[in-house]
Parts: structure tokens; C-alpha cells; sequence
């Protein structure tokens, strides 16, 4: 291999690194008006009025739009990836805090902002749900016309294999827990931006989003149009980590773009982050029965998944990475009832991971507890029960490619598990250790198509539908590409998500494009080698011989002219699941695996914890580029500590009171522990050059391997995220029999 | 809205612009077709938005651009100016130091501030002085060794 496995900077660092990188961000198109968006007050209520004439008198503001404006434009305003249930602007009802109800225009963006705050809405208030427990009682509806009526369940998603419950009865030992996440967010720095400029009976629209085939094939639904007469272009992305998949504000601008005939950009600010879309607060009550030999027997796992107002993805949440929810263990009898929930919060969608980390936070804290039940070595009961290659998951797909015993062993071998001696600290601070592994299935099925375009001169240009918001996408295509073609990285021109130009991709999300998208680049590439050949010899030059393309371009043209194009599509087979038992054979076409191993210092005076060591491995197939995908790791890592430790939206009456930075704490430089990130390299069979997904492996173990340490510490179990100081010297104070009294 | 006529030196240039009173640095730099300083939290809590205001960093989200009348500016956009990354950018590449980039700019001008007044800074100067600089990839392990790796080079601030 001369490409793939080269540690080369990203394609675009140069320009990243001097500020000119392009961004949806920078874009000013010549006549743009800016969008500033009128927000509900309330969590839950009827739209009495919406009262837009002070905010129409401003000078300078060219147009208030409602979402009766909307109607009048697009009869069904109702967008969304697995259901169309959200509107562009509310309409009748309101059903979240946030959500968009009217859109001041104006050339200055103070001016809109400045009338938008002039308008008055007036609501019939509801009653509103904010937890998913509360809304699984059908007591408060949140969305009385939607399918189904009468509940604010989105989706329920079953697994049955063998009897869970019948085991369950006969095991002598069985454990119950449940364990519960907060709401949290992405908070990518270039915060949601789109712009859309209109042309006669067309429509292109420049955004940073995750999904850009998606955007155009949406977009056209709405407005009824081909999907030819929408253009989605894409530039770099500044962060993404799933928040900008499907459609955020692409729809809004679109229709007020063809209202006004005129450029409209929406830029939203970081507050305004916290009502677009968030990470699913879950709640699991996980149950387990253990046999005499320490092998678990059965398991049943009931998933509620707090969704909010609207479903965006979460219904594929649910069933996508809830038939997951057992865990990485080889289990007879499984039973999983999983619940995607309406309620009255901002929605929830994909974050990094898409419920897995709620999942493992749960599973590998339970599997914990039962170790420590059972008097038996977490790792080894851990390695006592783990999924064997060729061993059957508990949606009956066989286990193949994944590193789980690989990734546990390489992090136990890393702290010392066995052999080290452990200082558990003294007075005041004690010192414990934990560890978790996890594992997710890509999604299936999906498509990707690329393109590889070989110039007459010999260069090559790449042509995807994939955002590269950071994870490197462009470096590791121009890997594969220059691999096939036998070209340096460097030199293969990348082209980014332009609709017009670049073929479909299902999206850039769930750790899947360099797998797909990167099955499909070898592929275009092996298709342009393959045509090149041909050229060569309809130029009649002898077969075998390794022409310089350039050459074959001359011979066969005359001059330096012509083009071979080479392309692919990759599309994985799959068995989607059987209705009634939630079982499949063939459910994905490859398996993330990570873990953490987490060191903690707690101070029981204070309830501090500090990590004094993280580590953090996952198993990467063989890395296109191993600098960049420990950089992924690392970074996945560290987010999930933040969502570890501190992060949280805290709610008063449905209102985020914490929406800001100042507020809500991300981690900052000073917040890293030391740490130590593996690539366990293992090869994915049917991965371009033996390659694998690893946007997300590295959120995988980290919450529980912390909460794991600090019950090893100091003998507490925390089951709630974050992990504050608060709660943990709340649970010190309750373990002491001197509980808080306004806890 | 009235504006105000300001003479400043941008990136070395003397220019001048009216401006209206309650516009910030990072708009006064967009005009100029100057997108590296970007606001994202618009609060100074993030340190995408910095600029350097007579050498010394400013977060431009919360800096008024009438204040820079009569200073000199300097955006990330001259410090290769010459053609040559400095070596703060190059080391920030070398070490991968980065994903997304949105932040960038902002650690970039930082360190460099930081090399100018602790030319060999220890791990712990480096956590201190960008801990209001955030990065939401975090690549914070690949900015300090970055950090390092310029120190090592006798990176110098732009004078």
C-alpha cells in the first residue's frame, strides 16, 4: 500500500489553518435578506394571534412571515426524515419552547432581530410533558392529530429471542437497574446556517448540513417539484456530530426565498442551538439473570427515549441501535421493548453515537453491578460472556469483523487490569477504576454513489455527496483514490457536496461513510482505472503495459484532451426485521466496537471527581489514515466526558435556562485527562481496504467506565448523567444515612 | 442609523469605513471579505471570533468596531502573508491540531500570543492561557503538542 496508511495532514489544513477555509457560515449572496426567527414562550399551546404589525412598521424590514404564509405556499408544510410531522413555522400549535412561529426579513440582521421582538403571539396554553415515563401515560397528548392518535408513542420497536422471561423466572440470581440520561446537545461552533437563492423554477440552496441528497429530495417534496430543480450545495462544516442531518433550516429558507424571490439566510446564534435539536434523554430498566457458571442467561431491556415535539430521526433511534440494547454479550434469551416518546421539549435526534452511549451507559453500569454482585472480576466476567465472532447478536445476525474482545482485552492489558498493583488513595481522596465496552451496528440499508473523473492530463477529481465537517472524509477518499489510480493523496481533487454535480449519498452520519462512501470511491476508481485501460487500448496501445494516463489521453485523442469517468455505487445487502419478533439475519453490514478504561480520584468531602486517566481504544479495521482516526477517538472521547460530567440543559416550565456557554459546560483545555487512545486494528472484510466507521466508537464507554471507577472508589452507584460534584456528594451524604433533605 | 467614519490599519494596509456604532469587529472584518474571526457564541466565551487589536487578542464578537479607530488589526488571514505559514499554523498542521477548523483561527492567534510572552511555556501554561479558547472537536491533546512543537521551532508573534 502506498496511500492508504499514510499519516498525511487533511487535504484542507492549509486552508483551515489561515482562516480561508469555506464555510455556510461566511456566504453573502448579492440582495440577500436575513432571516431572524420569532420563537413560542410556551412549551404547549393553541396559537390565539400572531400580532406582526409593530414588527412590519420597522424600517428596513422587507416582510413578516407566519406560518399561514407558509401554508399558502406549501399546502402540507410538514417535513421530516421518518415521519412528516414537524412545520416549517408552527402552525395552529405550539408544542415546544423555541419553536419557529413567524420570521422577520430584512437586508440588516439587527433590524429583523430587532422587530422580531416586537411580535406578539398569543397562546391557549396546555398542559404539557416533559419526561418520558410521564409520557408514556396518554394523560398529556402532545400531538392529537398525528399518527398514532391518542399517544405519544412514535414508534415501538420488540425483540424476542428465545423466552427472556421464562429464564429470567428460573434463574436464581436475576438483577434489576435503571439507569437514566439527561438532554444535551451538539453545540457545533458554526452554529445552523443556510441560505437558499432562488432562479426561475429552480432553487439552490447553500448549507451546512449533514445530508445534503436528503436536503434536495425533501426540499422537492415540499414544494412538489423534481428533485432536478433543487441544488444543495455544501461547503466545509464547522461540526456537525449529527446535528445537521436531515432538514434543520433548509425548508424555512427555501419557502421564504421563493416568497420573496430574493437570497434569504438564517444564521442561528448559539442560544438558539438549544431549540433546534438535542440528544435523547433515556431512561432503561435493564433486568438480567445470571446462571451458576457466571454466564448471563437472559436478559430483558425496556428503552424509553424522550424524542420531544417532533421525531426527526429518533424513530430509527429506537429500533436502529435499541435492537443493541443487550449489550456485547453472547445472551440466549433476550427481550428489548423499546419506545420512542413525543414530548414537549426540543427534539432529540442523532448525537454521536445515536443512543448507543445512552444504551452502554446503562448495560455496562448494570454489568458492572452483577459483577460485583456475583464477587467476579468485571473484565472477566465481562470476557466470560462477551460476543464471539460468528456468534449470533441478539437480532440473530451473526457477529463478524468485531474487535469486542480484542478492544476489552487491549484496555484491561493498558491499565494493568490484572497485574498492577492499585493505589486506592487515602483520607479524603479515594482512587478506583472501571472499565466498559460497547458496540453499535451501522445503518442499514443505505446508498452511496461516488464519482472519479481522470482529466486529460492524468489528474484525478473526486466527486461525493459526503460533508466533511472535520472527520476527514476528503484526506481518507484521496487515500483510496490515489491508492487505485496510483496517484499521491495530494494530488486528487476532492469536489464537495454540490447536488448538481455530485451523485447521491444517503448521508454523512452513524460513523458510515468511510465504510459505504469509501466502498464506493475504490470502487469508482477501480472503474475509471478499468476504463483507462480500455482507452489504451482503443488507442491501440499493447495490453499490460503501464502507460502514463496522460499518454493514453494524447494517443487516443490526438491532444491533450477527453476524460474518463469512472462510477460506483455501494449499497450492502440487509433483512430488515421481522415484524413480529424483531429479528434479522442480516441487519447490518459491519459493527463498531469502543471502550474506555477510566482512572478517578473522588473527594468524599466535595464529591469531585477527577479523571486521572482516561483510555480510550476502539476498533478501526484497518485506518485509512491512522493520525486522523486517533483524532477521532480522542475527540469522541473527550465529548462524551463532557456529557459525562457536566453538560446538561436544565428546563424551568419548558424554557432551557441554561442556553448559553456560559452556562452550559462543554469541555474546555483544562478539562483533559491524561489519555491514552488505542486503534485496535483488526480487519473489516468488506471495508475499502479493510477499513471501518469511528466517528462515534470512542463515546461508547467512557460515561460508564467513570461511574464504574467511582463506585470502585468510594462505593456508590451513580445511575443519572451528569455526573456533577452534587450528586456524587448527594449520594455520599445518602450512603452515610445523612441524605440531603432537599434532595 | 448614523454612521462613523474610522481609520484604522488592517493587515498592514491603512483603510478607513463608515460604521454604524453597534456593529462588532467580526462584522467590520466580513466587509472587508475577512471570514477567519467568526462569531459562534457571542458571548467572548469561545475564541472563534479572535483578533488581534494592536497585538493584543480580542474576542471581535463583543469588541465594537468603532473602538479600532486608530489601532492597527491583525486577522489570521496575514499571518502567512508572505507565503510562509507561520510556524504556529505549520505546527498546527504537523500535529493535526484541528478537525473542523471553526476554532482555529482563534487557538492559532492565541498561541501565538501565549510563544510571544512565554517562549517555552510548560503544559500547564499552555492549559492556563487557551482555557478561553473552546473546541468542540476537542483537539485540545494535538493543540498543546502543537503548542510545543512551535515553542521548539522559536515560533515568534507577528511584530
Amino acid at each position: 500500500m502506498k496511500q492508504v496508511g499514510r499519516e498525511i495532514p487533511r487535504l484542507e489544513a492549509r486552508a483551515k489553518v489561515t482562516g480561508r477555509a469555506e464555510y455556510a457560515h461566511n456566504l453573502r449572496l448579492p440582495g440577500m435578506l436575513y432571516g431572524k426567527v420569532f420563537r413560542s414562550t410556551v412549551p404547549h399551546g393553541r396559537i390565539r394571534s400572531i400580532d406582526t404589525q409593530a414588527a412590519r412598521a420597522v424600517a428596513g424590514v422587507h416582510r413578516v412571515v407566519t406560518g399561514d404564509d407558509i401554508r399558502k405556499l406549501i399546502p402540507e408544510p410538514y417535513y421530516g426524515p421518518a415521519f412528516h410531522d414537524q412545520p416549517i413555522l408552527a402552525i395552529d400549535k405550539v408544542c415546544h419552547v423555541g419553536e419557529p412561529v413567524a420570521v422577520v426579513l430584512a437586508g440588516d440582521p439587527h433590524v429583523a432581530e430587532r422587530a422580531a421582538h416586537l411580535i406578539d403571539a398569543d397562546y391557549e396554553e396546555l398542559p404539557a410533558v416533559y419526561d418520558e415515563i410521564a409520557a408514556m401515560h396518554p394523560d398529556i397528548v402532545v400531538h392529537a392529530m398525528l399518527k398514532p392518535a391518542g399517544t405519544n408513542v412514535a414508534l415501538d420497536y420488540h425483540l424476542r429471542r428465545g423466552d427472556a422471561d421464562a429464564a429470567l423466572a428460573r434463574c436464581e440470581q436475576v438483577f434489576e437497574h435503571t439507569f437514566k440520561t439527561q438532554q444535551c446537545l451538539h453545540v457545533p461552533f458554526e452554529p445552523f446556517v443556510a441560505v437558499a437563492e432562488p432562479a426561475d423554477s429552480a432553487l439552490t440552496i447553500y448549507t451546512s448540513n449533514q445530508t445534503p441528497s436528503f436536503v434536495r429530495s425533501e426540499i422537492a417534496r415540499l414544494f412538489g417539484w423534481p428533485e432536478n430543480r433543487v441544488r444543495v450545495k455544501v461547503p466545509y462544516l464547522g461540526g456537525g456530530f449529527g446535528a445537521k442531518v436531515y432538514v434543520k433550516l433548509e425548508a424555512l429558507v427555501a419557502a421564504l426565498a421563493l416568497m420573496v424571490r430574493r437570497p434569504v439566510k438564517i444564521a442561528l446564534t448559539m442560544e438558539e442551538q438549544f431549540y433546534m435539536i438535542t440528544k435523547h434523554p433515556t431512561t432503561f430498566r435493564i433486568r438480567s439473570g445470571v446462571g451458576g457458571d457466571g454466564r448471563v442467561v437472559a436478559r430483558a431491556c425496556e428503552v424509553f427515549w424522550n424524542g420531544g415535539a417532533y421525531a426527526d430521526i429518533g424513530p430509527r433511534v429506537t429500533q436502529k441501535s435499541g435492537f443493541t440494547s443487550p449489550g456485547p454479550y453472547d445472551i440466549e434469551n433476550v427481550r428489548i421493548d423499546s419506545y420512542e416518546l413525543y414530548t414537549n421539549r426540543t427534539p432529540a435526534g442523532a448525537l454521536r453515537g445515536f443512543g448507543i452511549p445512552q444504551l452502554v451507559w446503562a448495560y455496562e453500569s448494570h454489568t458492572d453491578l452483577v459483577a460485583r454482585a456475583l464477587n467476579i472480576d468485571p473484565v472477566a466476567f465481562r470476557r466470560d460472556n462477551i460476543l464471539r465472532d460468528g456468534r449470533p447478536q441478539a437480532s440473530g445476525t451473526a457477529m463478524k469483523d468485531a474487535g469486542i474482545a480484542a478492544v476489552l482485552e487491549a484496555i484491561a492489558a493498558r491499565m494493568g487490569w490484572s497485574e498492577r498493583k492499585f493505589d486506592r488513595g487515602a483520607g479524603t481522596i479515594r482512587r478506583g477504576r472501571g472499565i466498559a465496552i460497547g458496540f453499535k451496528a451501522s445503518i442499514s440499508p443505505t446508498t452511496s454513489v461516488a464519482i472519479v473523473n481522470i482529466a486529460a492530463d492524468g489528474s484525478a477529481t473526486l466527486y461525493t455527496s459526503t460533508s466533511d465537517m472535520g472527520q476527514g472524509s476528503d484526506t481518507a477518499y484521496a487515500q483510496i483514490v490515489g491508492e487505485v489510480l496510483d496517484v499521491e493523496a495530494e494530488d486528487v481533487r476532492v469536489v464537495h457536496p454540490d447536488t448538481d454535480v455530485t451523485p447521491y449519498d444517503m448521508g454523512t452520519l452513524g460513523s458510515r461513510s468511510l465504510f459505504h462512501m469509501g466502498n464506493a470511491v475504490r470502487l469508482a476508481a477501480e472503474d475509471a482505472r478499468t476504463k483507462l485501460r480500455a482507452l489504451a487500448a482503443e488507442a491501440g496501445l499493447p495490453q499490460g503495459t503501464n502507460y502514463p494516463p496522460a499518454e493514453i489521453f494524447k494517443k487516443r485523442y490526438g491532444m491533450q484532451a477527453g476524460n474518463v469517468i469512472g462510477s460506483a455505487s455501494f449499497v450492502p445487502t440487509y433483512k430488515s426485521p421481522d415484524p413480529q419478533s424483531g429479528l434479522s439475519d442480516n441487519v447490518t453490514p459491519f459493527w463498531m466496537i469502543g471502550g474506555a478504561g477510566a482512572e478517578v480520584a473522588v473527594d468524599i468531602e466535595t464529591g469531585a471527581v477527577r479523571v486521572e486517566k482516561l483510555i480510550n481504544a476502539a476498533d478501526c479495521g484497518r485506518p485509512i489514515n491512522p493520525a486522523v482516526a486517533r483524532t477521532q477517538l480522542s475527540g469522541a472521547a473527550i465529548m462524551q466526558l463532557g456529557f459525562t460530567l457536566s453538560e446538561i440543559m436544565h428546563l424551568d416550565g419548558g424554557q432551557v435556562t441554561n442556553a448559553s456557554l456560559a452556562d452550559y459546560k462543554i469541555p474546555g483545555i483544562r478539562d483533559i485527562p491524561p489519555m491514552d487512545n488505542i486503534l485496535v486494528e483488526a480487519e473489516q472484510h468488506s471495508g475499502p481496504f479493510g477499513a471501518k466507521g469511528l466517528g462515534e466508537s470512542g463515546t461508547f464507554g467512557v460515561s460508564p467506565a467513570i461511574a464504574n471507577a467511582i463506585h470502585d472508589a468510594v462505593g456508590i452507584r451513580m445511575t443519572e448523567l451528569p455526573i456533577t460534584a452534587e450528586a456524587v456528594f448527594r449520594a455520599l451524604r445518602k450512603q452515610q444515612g445523612r441524605a440531603l433533605e432537599d434532595a | 442609523m448614523s454612521t462613523r467614519l474610522i481609520n484604522f490599519t488592517l493587515n498592514g494596509q491603512p483603510v478607513s469605513t463608515a460604521i454604524e456604532p453597534h456593529r462588532n469587529l467580526v462584522e467590520l472584518l466580513q466587509r472587508f471579505d475577512l471570514f477567519g474571526a467568526r462569531e459562534s457564541c457571542g458571548q467572548g466565551l469561545c475564541g472563534c471570533c479572535t483578533v488581534l487589536v494592536d497585538d493584543k487578542a480580542v474576542s471581535g464578537c463583543l469588541y465594537f468596531a468603532v473602538w479600532v479607530d486608530g489601532k492597527s488589526v491583525t486577522t489570521i488571514e496575514n499571518l502567512d502573508a508572505d507565503g510562509q505559514l507561520s510556524p504556529v499554523q505549520q505546527a498546527f498542521i504537523d500535529c493535526g491540531a484541528f478537525q473542523c477548523g471553526f476554532c482555529t483561527p482563534g487557538f492559532i492567534l492565541m498561541s501565538q500570543q501565549l510563544l510571544k510572552e512565554h517562549p517555552n511555556p510548560s503544559d500547564d501554561d499552555i492549559r492556563h492561557y487557551l482555557s478561553g479558547n473552546l473546541c468542540r472537536c476537542a483537539a485540545y491533546p494535538e493543540i498543546i503538542e502543537a503548542v510545543k512543537q512551535a515553542a521548539k521551532a522559536g515560533a515568534k508573534a507577528p511584530a
